[in-house]
This record gives structure tokens, sequence and C-alpha cells, in this order.
């Protein structure tokens, strides 16, 4: 039956509070790290000084002589158990996947690897224990670059693979036939725009450090951890152990912040789970900030060679990206398959007629990368962006009109784009217009032609973001064909208690999203029960054995179907016992706001309430009806989802310092239907706020020796409110046409547009100038770079391509 | 995240700091606000067997007026410094420089004289005290002695202080009717300065008189940029002729390179921030 959709408004779209707030807030609430088990060690991890050496020597003894140490051991001491830390998307045939142990066993291949542990009564004293390890390494060539990866004589960051090079994937429109050729498009152009773009090393910064607690005490050995992706955690764990999978419990309790370096499987983990079942007693690690940062998975690093071709008009005829995407050195859980995320984006909102994408996997002596916000759309959108800049300076036109030429239109999806994807809705002129008017775009134009006509030392750029991304990840048969390991599916139940009370459990493991709100008013409305009468539980095998996580804008997209789903299924059960206590045929009955009733009797009905306490006493149910009203459902989506919008960014450039400052930014995003207002502005300012870090701010960085020189928020300048605008955000609302919600992913949207409308910004305050680029993080050194550099072509009378 | 062990003292006058000290041996340290050296512990780049906490030494906090000079009490928190009227009428350089440390966390505990016994070249309120010529007032276990500014910062980390004294008080000269400013550049809000400029210039209606000028991060310690000052004692208190004295900016100076910024970077920002600070601080 589909008459809930009736009530749908009166919570979906509402601004609610957030359940969440006061515990999250004021920080009263069960982080791992919070948990102290009877018997419980606390374990410190030492880390390679080296970024690749082997061990010569390794000797745990003197720990254990320190006072309050009860254990220690080395890679070699628990090789046999500790599992390999599994990578589950390898993305071609013949992909090269090294060993990964959690614990290093004769050679180290980062700095930061773990080499040993040491289990203490307290923390202070596991820590200071470590210092007393003797260990000697014998240096081996270190290979940080990925162009000199590649080369023939290349020292090897895994001897025994003989070859840095991880995977090679290509997609091509003309061999897949969705599109045209690419080398024909290059050879028929009237114009060719080549760029290399460098996509900067990131740290992925959420609040709460990760932590794990294991129990190996009970029937199950418990898992308590700071992840997102607790389900996929204990499947790993069981696999990669041989610990059988009912045997193991993973809880994610509040998690503070992920950003995708909680989606990982980490060797941490597998570390405190041997340590565990070795000792037979709860133990507890928890990483510093220092730890996360050296050895936390690390977010982007691609070397993009962009190549789109176009005619004199402005019709783009093709794009092509060659893409070197830097592993690092082991791999985790997606490393190979996070470049490939953006791999079909390349073309984001515009009819290219050919596509062409490489991306070259490589392994370096550096800590792996894997996913972080948006994972490899930011790099592809940003790649897009830039290049369309490029284009339209090239062909001397406003760079808002070459979009406008190339998209697609509203009345024309849904599109199938030449890498393959069927967009399902959008209207990118609605989003475009709206944002262009709260810019003020003609004025700001105006105001940067008289900035530029009287020289003033502060020049004003405008940047231009027109993207779109798939998220909500995902249907399982595209993973399948992606050689991805598992689905894509979400799971929900409902529980309808004796009191009419409702118990939701979801798949779906938020670390910040508010999925306990928004799944409260989605139930509210599908089951016409009050907002505060709905529990959402969730993280925890035990209470929700069936999920997929939290990751790729994938929650609300796929698990609140699910959701929808399991609610209708409640509805549907409930009705014959309503028909019975209304003793009425139930093709007679309709589900209004919460009541069943007969059709065009507006008189007393028969609520949820009084069904599910029906079924509790289930003195009087009809003949044959189970007594039960729980709801059950798993949602396979059968496309991705496609959120999209405008973003505008004014820049001001001293032109002295190079300093940027911004001083307006615009989004308006279309993420179709809204469940709650406020929590998608979070999304966006959050998102926002990511991307442009990555265009001003951030930049992890190796010496030459392999050593991690920004492993602090001193070095790793990581901007706060006061670094950034005012952000004004409005939305348009084209619904998706898969699902009955309407809903799009928000998760990455803001991180994934970001990026290029401020770099974009900055480049197109100094076009005039001569500059044509300025790599990320476009902090104020590069930027005066930039202007020295042009102006010292401009006075040897070179012309820079 | 954890330090090694120590012991802890906290005692309640100068001289008890300075025998508990003395004692201790040269592995003991000095704790003021711990804004600087707890992180050192923490990262276990200072391993100390003994912290002497000064926090309860009632002589070393304030503010007060000595004659023509303030005199700053070394444990006096940068946000009693930024609050006090004394430093607000007589000694505003300073409280423009405090305004830009850190966060208002960091400010609440660090202090102004573990700012400057800290001695590091980017710190704020090293060329401050350079440019306002402080006098540094040291206890030790053979008394009291006092230290200008000039003698004071020795090295990248280095004062002349010896393991064994304390720095009681700082005293500065109350500036009357000068202009100050104080121009920091950093790549966000809480970090440290790239490049700082320390500037206070005394006018004579369209002539300058005197100025004084000193620079944060340009070299192992302050630079006062005496070029830059002699270039502009009784020069046209114009744009152009404050443009022109920083040519001298950056002479004496011996920038870094590092992950932050390039030396040659640093040296163009110290001509362009002396000049931006000698321009608000003359009111041009
Ligand atoms: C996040 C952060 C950002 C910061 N940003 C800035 C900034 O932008 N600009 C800036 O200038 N500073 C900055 N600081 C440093 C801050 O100003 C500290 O307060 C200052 O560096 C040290 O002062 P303290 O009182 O905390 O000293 P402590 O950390 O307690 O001591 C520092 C050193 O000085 C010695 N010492 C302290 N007091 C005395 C004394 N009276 N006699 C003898 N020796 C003494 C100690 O033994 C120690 O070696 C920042 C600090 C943090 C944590």
């Amino acid at each position: 039956m589909t008459v809930t959709e009736e009530r749908t408004g009166a919570e979906v779209g509402r601004d609610r509070h957030r359940k969440e707030d006061a515990r999250l807030i004021t920080g009263r609430t069960m982080w791992t790290e919070n948990l102290s088990l009877p018997g419980m060690v606390h374990l410190a991890i030492l880390r390679s000084p080296m970024a690749h050496a082997r061990i010569t020597n390794l000797d745990v003894s003197p720990a254990l002589r320190l006072p309050g140490v009860v254990e220690a051991f080395s890679g070699r001491d628990v090789a046999d158990m500790q599992g390999s830390l599994p990578c589950v998307w390898p993305v071609t045939e013949d992909i090269v996947m090294p060993d990964y142990p959690p614990l290093a066993v004769d050679e180290v291949r980062h700095t930061g690897e773990p080499v040993a542990v040491v289990a203490a009564r307290d923390r202070a004293s596991a820590q200071d224990a470590l210092e007393a390890i003797e260990i000697d390494y014998e240096p081996l060539p270190v290979v940080l670059d990925m162009e000199a990866a590649l080369a023939d004589d290349a020292p090897l960051v895994h001897g025994e693979k003989g070859t840095n090079r991880c995977y090679t994937w290509v997609l091509d429109s003309a061999a897949a036939g969705t599109g045209d050729d690419v080398a024909q498009a290059e050879a028929d152009a009237e114009v060719v725009v080549r760029r290399r773009f460098i996509q900067q090393r990131l740290i992925p910064s959420f609040m709460e450090p990760r932590s794990v607690v294991v129990d190996p005490t009970g029937d199950q050995i418990t898992v308590w951890s700071a992840t997102q992706v607790p389900h996929i955690l204990r499947i790993l764990l069981s696999m990669s152990t041989g610990v059988a999978e009912h045997k193991i419990r993973v809880i994610a309790p509040d998690v503070g912040g992920g950003f995708g370096g909680k989606l990982q499987v980490t060797p941490e983990e597998f570390i405190a789970f041997a340590a565990a079942r070795r000792f037979g007693r709860p133990v507890k690690y928890t990483e510093s900030r220092s730890e996360t940062m050296l050895s936390g998975h690390h977010g982007r690093d691609q070397i993009q060679d962009i190549t789109v071709t176009a005619r004199r008009d402005g019709t783009v005829t093709g794009i092509s990206a060659k893409l070197l995407a830097n592993m690092g050195a082991y791999l985790g859980i997606i490393t190979p398959g996070t470049p490939l995320l953006g791999a079909f984006m390349y073309g984001g909102i515009y009819k290219f007629p050919a596509y062409r994408l490489e991306c070259t996997g490589v392994f370096t002596n550096t800590t792996k990368t894997d996913a972080y916000r948006g994972a490899g759309r930011p790099e592809a959108t940003f790649a897009l962006e830039r290049i369309m800049d490029e284009l339209a300076a090239e062909l001397d036109m406003e760079p808002m009109e070459l979009r406008r030429r190339n998209w697609i239109t509203h009345d024309e999806f849904p599109f199938t784009t030449s890498a393959g994807l069927t967009y399902d809705s959008g209207n990118y002129e609605a989003a475009t217009d709206k944002a262009m008017e709260m810019f003020g775009y003609d004025d700001l134009r105006r105001e940067q032609a008289e900035r530029r006509a009287s020289g003033d030392r502060i020049q004003l750029g405008i940047g231009i973001s027109t993207y779109t991304e798939m998220c909500g990840i995902a249907p399982s048969r595209v993973l399948g064909q992606l050689r991805y390991a598992a689905g894509g599916w979400e799971a929900a139940s409902v529980r309808m208690l004796p009191t009419g009370k409702v118990e939701v459990v979801t798949g779906t493991s938020p670390h910040g999203q508010s999925h306990e709100t928004a799944w409260s008013q989605i139930v509210a409305d599908q089951l016409g029960v009050d907002f505060a009468d709905i529990e959402v539980l969730h993280g925890d095998t035990r209470t929700s054995h069936k999920g997929l996580d939290t990751y790729g804008s994938r929650s609300l997209a796929v698990g609140g179907i699910a959701l929808v789903n399991a609610c209708q299924k409640v509805v549907d059960k409930a009705k014959p016992i309503a028909a019975h206590l209304l003793e009425c045929d139930p093709a007679d009955l309709e589900f209004v706001e919460g009541q069943y009733r007969v059709k065009g009797s507006p008189g007393a009905g028969k609520t949820l309430a009084d069904c599910a306490l029906a079924v509790f006493t289930s003195h009087d149910l009809p003949d044959g009806v189970e007594p039960s009203l729980d709801g059950d459902a798993t949602f396979d989506p059968e496309n991705f989802s496609y959120p999209h919008g405008t973003h505008l960014c004014a820049t001001e450039v001293d032109t002295e310092t190079g300093r940027v400052t911004i001083r307006s930014y615009v989004a308006v995003d279309d993420v179709g239907k809204v469940v709650n207002p406020t929590i998608v502005e979070g999304q966006v300012h959050g998102g926002v706020a990511q991307g442009i870090a990555q265009a001003l701010y951030e930049e992890a960085i190796y010496d030459d020796d392999g050593n991690l020189m920004t492993g602090t928020f001193v070095d790793y300048t990581l901007p706060s409110s006061a670094d950034l605008p005012d952000f004004t955000t409005d939305r348009t609302e084209t619904p998706a046409t898969g699902h009955p919600l309407g809903t799009k992913g928000v998760g990455e949207a803001g991180t994934i547009a970001s990026t290029p409308a401020v770099v974009n910004a900055v480049v197109d305050a100094l076009r005039h100038l001569g500059v044509n680029d300025v790599r990320m993080p476009c902090t104020p050194e590069r930027v005066w770079q930039a202007i020295r550099n042009a102006q010292g072509n401009a006075q040897e009378g070179g012309d820079r391509p | 995240m954890i330090p090694v062990a120590f012991d802890y003292s906290r005692p309640a006058g100068v001289d008890e700091a300075v025998q508990t000290l003395t004692d201790a041996g040269e592995d003991a340290k000095v704790l003021a606000g711990g804004q600087s050296l707890i992180p050192m512990l923490r990262l276990r780049f200072a391993a100390p067997s003994m912290l002497v906490d000064l926090g309860s030494i009632g002589e070393m906090h304030g503010v007060r007026e000595d004659g023509d000079d303030l005199v700053i009490g070394a444990m006096t928190t940068h946000d009693e410094v930024l609050k006090n009227p004394l430093i607000r009428a007589h000694a505003p350089l300073i409280a423009q420089a405090t305004a830009t440390v850190a966060d208002r966390q960091v400010r609440h505990l660090g202090t102004f004289g573990g700012s400057l016994a800290h001695a590091d070249p980017a710190g704020d309120m090293p060329s401050v005290a350079t440019a306002l010529d402080a006098t540094f007032e040291i206890a030790g276990p053979s008394g009291r002695r006092s230290v200008a500014a000039s003698e004071f910062f020795v090295d990248y980390l280095t004062s002349a202080l010896e393991p064994d004294e304390v720095l009681v008080s700082v005293r500065v000269p109350k500036l009357a009717g000068w202009g100050t400013h104080y121009e920091k550049f950093n790549r966000v809000a809480q970090a440290w300065a790239l490049v700082g400029v320390a500037a206070a210039v005394r006018r004579n209606n369209g002539t300058i008189e005197e100025a004084r000028v000193a620079l944060t991060n340009m070299a192992s310690k302050p630079v006062r940029a005496h070029g830059v000052e002699e270039a502009l004692a009784g020069a046209p208190a114009t744009a152009e002729s404050l443009a022109a004295a920083c040519d001298h900016a950056a002479e004496g100076t011996e920038p870094t390179s590092d992950a932050s910024a390039s030396a040659d970077y640093r040296t163009h920002l110290a001509t362009v921030l002396t000049r931006r600070a000698l321009e608000s601080a003359a009111g041009i």
C-alpha cells in the first residue's frame, strides 16, 4: 500500500534539533576511550622511524622488566595469528597485492609503521617501556615520488613483487561503446588544452582519535572501535584471522567524526585483537594525534594529466585523464579503488562525447592512502572544473557561458554520459541562476575589471564550480563489475514495542551525521508515531546484525530507503489486525496520519499502537496472522545518487604578499528532497570548509628520507572558523527519481564542489598578470611565486602556455 | 603524548624557586603557563627530572608603574596583559602583539615571561621586547641582575637565563606620544608568525623623529632593524620615505627555509610587512 505518502511533510522537511546534540556537544557519552574493563591493559605501539629498512634485531624483553609492564611482543611473535590486513578492492585482474602484516615482521616500508607492542597496567608505563625495546634497522633505499617509482631502476617498495606499479585501470568510451574516441576527437579538435594538476596529500583530521578496546573474555570476542564500519570490521577480522564470525561482536559507540579516515580496518585494530587473544584479557589502544597523522591513512595524492578537446565555439568534444595515484606502501581496505570512485566523473555535468580515463596506482614508501571525504570525486571535479576555466581562457569566453554550452539541460534527463552513468535528474540551470543572483556575479565582474584597470594591490577573482557527483554507494551489481568484494545494499528493521513505541535498527553507522534524528523523522511520518517515541539503534553487530555502514553519502540514499521499506512492511502487517479490531474488511482500510480508518469515514480508527498491543497480548488476532508487527528490509539501489550544484567563490588576492582571502562564498546545492534542512546545512558548511582547506591550507609533506614533516597541527595547517568566510547557502530541489524519498546524498558534496571554486578564483584574480595555475594548497608563498614567475616571463617576452 | 615521569614542586616565593632549582640541578625546568613546555614534554623532546611551577609566586604576577617604566611580572598571562589598562595606555604595542598570540585558551594559560624565556624566534613577544628596549630582571643563586633585551636573546630557544635562574619581571619604558603597530603574517589564525614586525614611531607633525623596528622569525633571535630606524630618523612622514627606508628591512637577518616558507619569501615579507607596520604606526 502506498497511502503513507500522504503524511509526508509532517516531520520530513522539518528543522528538528538533533537528538544527539546534548550528549555529543557536552561530550558526556560513550567514546571508546572512555571505556574501562576489569583487568584491562593498555597498549602502546613502537613505530618505525625509517621509511624503508630491514629489521635486523628486535628484542622486546628489556621492556618486560619495567614496572607496570605485563606483556610485549613483536611482529615475529604473532606472525602466524595476526592475519594480513585486507584490501577488498582488487581493481584489476593483474593488480599487485602485497602482504600487509599489522605488525611489520622483517621489513618496514613507511615511517610510523608498527613494529612492536607493549601492554602495561597504565598507559604511561606502556609508553615509557617503548623506549626500552631494542631494535636495529638496516636502511633500504627509499622511493617517494610516483614518477621516480615507475622508472626502470627504481628502488622497490615490495622487492618480491618486482615492480612499484600496483595496477593500471582504463575506461575508454570508444572501447566501451558509450561514446566517441578521444584520439579521434583530438585529431579533429580546433582547440586542445592540456594541464597537469597535482592533488596534494591530505590527512583526515577527525576530532576523536581512533581508539579500540577488545575484550576476549566472553563467549564472543567484543571489539569496541572508533570506526565508521563496524559490520565490515567484523567480517574482515573474521576472514583475516580465522576467528569465526559469530564469535566476534563489534561495537562502534559514539564516534567523533571520520571523513573516510575511519573507513578502514586498521593495523591497530588487528594488533589489539591479536593482543587480547594472546593475553586472554581486555586491552585498549588509543592513538595520539601524531600517530593519527603519521600512520592513519591519508587522502588524495594524485598527479592528473588532463586533455580537453573542443571546437572554437566552445563545444567540448572530449576529455581524457591520465592519473598517477599514490597508494603509499600498502593497500588499505579500498586504497586501489579510491581514485576510481572518481573515474566516471571527469565529465561532470557536461555532454562530452568522448571520454577516456587511465589510472595507474603506484607504491611508494609513504603512509597508505585511502578514502577521504569525496574519495576520487573531489579530484575528478577539481581537474574538470579547473580545465573548463583554462579552456574558457583559451577561447576567451566567459567561463560560465562555456559551461552553459556544454551542460546537460534539465529536459534531457535521464541522461547517459559517455562514462556510462545514467544521471536520473537534475537542473543545473536553476541552481546556477540562483547562485549567480545570490553571489552578485555581474557586480563582482565589474569590480574585478575596475581593480584590474587601476592595478589595485588587491585583485579580485571569481571562481566557479558547477559540479555533480555520484554517491549513494552503491548498486551491488555495479560494485561486482568493478571487482569490489562486497555489495552496496543497506538494511533496516523496525520493531513495534507493546506500548506503541518504536525501535529502529539501522545498518548504517553514524559518526556525526545525525541519523538518530533524521531516521526518527522518516519513521514518524511513515508510521504516524511521535518523533520522541522512536529510538534509533546502530553500531553494534549484536543489535544490528546486518549492514554495510556509513561512507560515500550512502546512509540516507540507501539506508533511508531500506528504512521506508521496513516501515511499509509494518504498516502492511498491522492492516489485517486493525481490520479485525475495527471489524471490517482490510480492503476497506486506509492508513492516514497514523490511523487505519475505513475509507471515506472519518470516525475513530486504530493506530499502530493499538495493533502493537493487540499483537503483544495476541488474545484476539485473526486466524493465521503471525503475532508480530516487526518489519525488516534490505534495499539494493539500482543507481547511484547524483546531487549537484553551483558554488561560486570570490577571493581577494594580495599581490604583494600572495595572501588569499575569501570574500564571499555562495553554495546552491540540489540534494533532492531534504529530511532535515539544518542537518543538510551542517553537511554543506563542513564539506565546503574541508574543500577550502585543500585549496588553501592543508598538505602532508615528506622530507627526502620519507619523514613526515607535517606530523602535528603546528605544521599541518588545518584552518579553523577564524580562517573561513561566512557561507551563503541555499538549495534547489530536484527529487531523485529512483526511490520514494526523493533524497540525494549530501555528505561529500561540499568538499567535492568547493576546492575548484576556490582555486579557480585564485587563478582568475591573477590571470591578467599571466598566471594560469597555482599549485594546491595555494599558500601565500606559492601565489607570490606564481606572480613573480609570470612577471619574469613577461619581462623575458616569453608567453606561458 | 605522555611525558616521561618528573617530580613537581610549587614554591611560594622567588628565593624558594631559585633554591629548588639549584638543589635539583641542571635537569630541572621552570614551568610557567606550560604552553610551550608541556607540548615538548608530551612529544618527549624534553625530559626534565623536575618541574618548578611558578604559579603560586605572587610577586611575579601583574603590572605596576615605576616612574617612567612599566614593570610586568613574568607570570602575568597573555590574557591579563591584553586586558591590563596600564599596558593599554603605556605599552599598546605589547597588547597589539599579544592579541595575535594563538587563541583564547592558550592566552589564558601562557605567560608574558614564559614566551620571552622560551626565546622562540617565531614567538611574538621577543621582537616586541626588542623593539621596546625592555630590561629583564632575573633572580639567581647569587642574587638579582638585569639584562638588556639586546643581550637577553642569545640563539634559537636560548636566552641569557642560566638553568638555576628565574625571570622575575620585565621592565619596559612608557611610550608617550608614540604610534605603534604589530604586523603579523601567518598561515592560519592560530599559527605562529612566518614573519612579524613590531614597530613604534614618534612623529612631530610631518617628520618622523624616531622609529623602532624589530622583526620576528627573521633569524635565530629577534632582529632590530637598525638600518630602517636610521633611515627614518628625521625623515618626512610620507609613504615614499617609509617605503625607501624599508629597503633596509632585511639587513642583518638570517631567515631559515623550512616547510612553512622559504628564506626568499621571508625576506620579501620582511620588507612588505615592515612598510605596513610603519604606515600603521605612523598613521600614514
Ligand atoms: C596552539 C599554540 C599556539 C601558539 N601560538 C603562539 C603565537 O602565535 N605566538 C606566540 O608568541 N606564542 C604562541 N604560543 C606560545 C605561547 O605564547 C606560550 O605561552 C609561550 O611560548 C610560553 O609561555 P608559557 O607561560 O606557556 O611558558 P612555559 O611553556 O611554561 O615555558 C616555556 C619555557 O620558558 C621557561 N620559563 C617560563 N617562564 C620562566 C621564567 N619566569 N623564568 C625562567 N624560565 C621560564 C620554561 O622553563 C620553558 O623552558 C602558542 C602556543 C600554543 C600551545
